[in-house]
């Protein structure tokens, strides 16, 4: 059961950015607690996924307006890889190709980067491939991925196991997973949801982006949100992602519109 | 791109080998002549029969022209303008390290090459040159009970003239090259390496050089001979003080390899580049050739040139043993306003010889660089190989890189593939390590490690590490 209780893990008021000169975000507010699985729905464009890019840091968002807390503390004037170290987790829609970086060194790094902050100690070498080889069950990916370049010539369906990866290595508070669902068959979309059940703790928060329902059939949300023109229109339960499916988007600009004229 | 300007900034380290030491140097008067010629041969108390080579290089030197086809911009050099000879007072070659001017030896302390008992390498021997003297040779008693000999070439000249009659000028005529003609009338000092039949040479062998004075042109010259079913690896690495005025250096390195002999040769260059603005820095023109002799026999070069306003570089191999392998492997980083041309030349004589060239250019800033390369497959070359790969990293707008490749087949049978790219750090890149708790500088550091790992893989370990670290810090920003 969710309790209005629970901790605090990230607070978003009246958020307002802009890529180049064309405002995105137009006031967003969301606030999710420990434990709680939260969907964001919504069409393309609607600002879903700089949401997501504004929430880790990438450089070409810009905040006009508003304010995001991690447990209390000014998310925004933190750099990326800060933010990353603190436990929040980006995993991307389109995860880039970097030849010429292992792939083991590249998450042995960013796993110490992690563990250093929280406080931990630093994994060797040969800590690090045993607690690498155990998290790769998560995702039941293939250790040969592990001795390739980041993501470089991966599948689509290998990008997203990688991305997963890395959230079970890095041990996020919030995992924020951008459209994990696109491009992946219904097998592959099995194993990463499971992944994101199992790495699921009474401590840690998700928001999934997604377009579609098939994926809250994997993992429940327990609150479904529906963005579009860059704020976000309705938050229900998770009935709300299949009365979307019957009704499509339309519906829910209609029913805020009358909301509005009430 | 709007983390752009970070990454530049990052590149612009200050140079931290870029002191002077105080000491007293001998210096001959500027300019050159045949009367300068013969005071270098004098004062160095050569043979007779060297002083002819260098006389007849200078002759042969006087009707050469500069070379101007590489893709290079620099003022004209006034070689009456220039010193030709230095060294520092004491530098008599000493019998023992306790006798060498502490400063020197504080000199290489400071630049990380130990030279003293206690402290020098454990498992590589040393040759260190000063201006234009060797100083000091480590482990060379060691190395001798193997019959493995590492000394100056001035004490080479003295000590086996008949190896020096036979290989010196034997890879690069003094006729090569204007550069060469030039080193090889007035080269002061460098290193000689004779590794006799079968001998596995038992340590990794180095040269370091240092230039001291502003004015003085270094001209070294290096020879490394393997005979028969030896082998030997062989690295040299050279940095020089910040003066405002451009120094030249143009050295020649020739290596031969007899049968089945292998020949392993690596520099991390890292002399002066000039300041942010292009002022100073060296002008690097260097001739380095190998000549695969025998059949079997192979040779291998890598570099990791980040050092120099103008680099003019083109380590060969001439394949001229059937079976025989050349290899180039070259990782070239530029910045702020340097410029290097470099690549290399792989001729293939003998039949089934195989070459394999694996260029990386790094350019950020408003540096320019480019790799220039031949691949010629002789009439007799039936069988041969060649692979390329020339891959440039373009890091920032105002930076350039260029690839001109040059391939000539005489022989229908060989194989030659050529393969380039050129890409750029990009924004997203950066972005998806650094939301993985992963720094902006060492996520650059990674990327462009990533990109030369192909080369860096060939160093020797030591050297690997050090080459990683000197990228790292031309790479790192004012924090560092």
């Amino acid at each position: 059961m969710i309790s209005s209780e629970a901790p605090l893990i990230l607070e978003i008021s009246d958020l307002h950015a802009r890529v180049e000169d064309q405002v995105i975000l137009n006031g967003v507010n969301l606030v999710l607690r420990a434990g709680e699985v939260h969907a964001l729905m919504g069409r393309n464009g609607s600002g879903k996924s700089t949401l997501a890019k504004v929430l880790a840091g990438h450089p070409s968002y810009v905040v006009t307006a508003g304010s995001v807390r991690f447990k209390g503390e000014d998310l925004l004037n933190l750099t990326p890889e800060e933010r990353s170290r603190i436990g929040v987790f980006l995993g991307f829609q389109y995860p880039v190709e970097i030849p010429g970086v292992s792939n083991l060194e590249f998450l042995r790094v960013a796993t110490n980067a992690r563990r250093q902050q929280s406080g931990r100690s630093e994994l060797d070498t040969f800590e690090f491939e045993d607690f690498v080889h155990e998290r790769l069950k998560v995702v039941q990916m293939d250790p040969a991925f592990l001795e390739r370049s980041v993501n470089e010539g991966f599948s689509g369906g290998e990008k997203k196991r990688n991305e997963i990866l890395q959230m079970a290595l890095l041990e996020p508070l919030i995992s924020i997973l951008d459209e994990t669902d696109s491009g992946l068959d219904i097998d592959a979309l099995r194993i990463v949801a499971s992944g994101v059940n199992q790495l699921a703790t009474p401590e840690t928060a998700t928001l999934l982006i997604t377009h579609y329902q098939r994926l809250l059939n994997e993992i429940k949300p327990d609150f479904v949100h529906v963005m579009s023109n860059g704020r976000i229109l309705r938050t229900g339960g998770s009935e709300l992602a299949l009365k979307l499916e019957q009704s499509g988007y339309e519906w829910v600009d209609e029913s805020f519109a009358n909301q509005e004229a009430d | 791109m709007n983390s752009q300007k970070p990454l530049e900034e990052l590149v612009s380290q200050p140079y931290k080998y870029g002191f002077v030491t105080d000491v007293e140097t001998e210096k001959i008067s500027k300019g050159i002549n045949e009367d300068v010629v013969r005071l270098i041969s004098e004062k160095k108390k050569e043979p007779k029969f060297l002083l002819d080579f260098r006389l007849r290089a200078y002759r042969t030197w006087l009707g050469m022209t500069e070379p101007n086809w590489a893709k290079l911009g620099y003022p004209v050099i006034d070689y009456q303008d220039l010193i030709y000879y230095a060294a520092p007072k004491k530098s008599q070659k000493k019998q023992s390290l306790d006798e060498v001017d502490p400063k020197l030896l504080e000199t290489f302390d400071k630049l990380g090459i130990p030279l003293s008992e206690q402290k020098r390498l454990s498992n590589v021997a040393v040759d260190a040159v000063f201006d234009s003297v060797s100083i000091a040779t480590t482990y060379k008693q060691k190395l001798a009970d193997h019959g493995v000999v590492f000394c100056s070439i001035t004490e080479a000249v003295n000590e086996h003239p008949e190896l020096i009659k036979k290989y010196l000028g034997s890879v690069v005529p003094m006729n090569d090259n204007f550069f060469a003609g030039l080193n090889s009338a007035v080269f002061s000092d460098g290193s000689f390496v004779y590794i006799p039949k079968g001998v596995d040479c038992p340590m990794e062998l180095s040269s370091y050089f240092r230039i001291n004075s502003g004015d003085t042109g270094q001209f070294e010259r290096t020879l490394i001979v393997a005979e028969e079913g030896s082998s030997v690896s062989y690295l040299e690495g050279c940095t020089a003080p910040m003066f405002d005025t451009n120094t030249l250096h143009a050295a020649v390195v020739e290596l031969v390899a007899l049968d089945n002999a292998s020949i392993k040769y690596s520099t991390v260059q890292n002399w002066y580049s000039g300041n942010e603005k292009g002022v100073g820095g060296i002008y690097n023109f260097v001739t380095k050739r190998g000549h695969c002799r025998g059949i079997r026999s192979k040779i291998s070069w890598s570099q990791v040139e980040t050092g120099s306003a103008i680099t003019w570089k083109y380590p060969s191999c001439v394949l001229q043993g059937n079976e025989s392998t050349g290899e180039f492997y070259s990782v070239a980083l530029t910045n702020n306003y340097q410029q290097a041309d470099t690549g290399t030349k792989m001729l293939h004589v003998g039949s089934n010889t195989r070459s394999t060239i694996v260029s990386k250019g790094i350019s950020v800033g408003r540096s320019t660089n480019s790799y220039r390369g031949l691949v010629q497959m002789g009439s007799k070359a039936v069988g041969a190989r060649n692979y390329s790969q020339c891959d440039s990293m373009l890091i920032g707008d105002n930076a350039s890189a260029n690839t001109y490749p040059h391939i000539r087949s005489q022989q229908p049978e060989a194989r030659i593939e050529h393969e380039a790219s050129t890409c750029r750090i990009s924004e997203e890149q950066l972005f998806y390590l650094q939301s993985r708790g992963i720094g902006f500088e060492e996520a650059v550091s990674m990327m462009v490690s990533g990109f030369c790992r192909d080369v860096f893989n060939q160093l020797p370990m030591e050297f690997a590490a050090e080459a990683d670290k000197l990228l790292a810090l031309k790479l790192e920003g004012s924090v560092g």
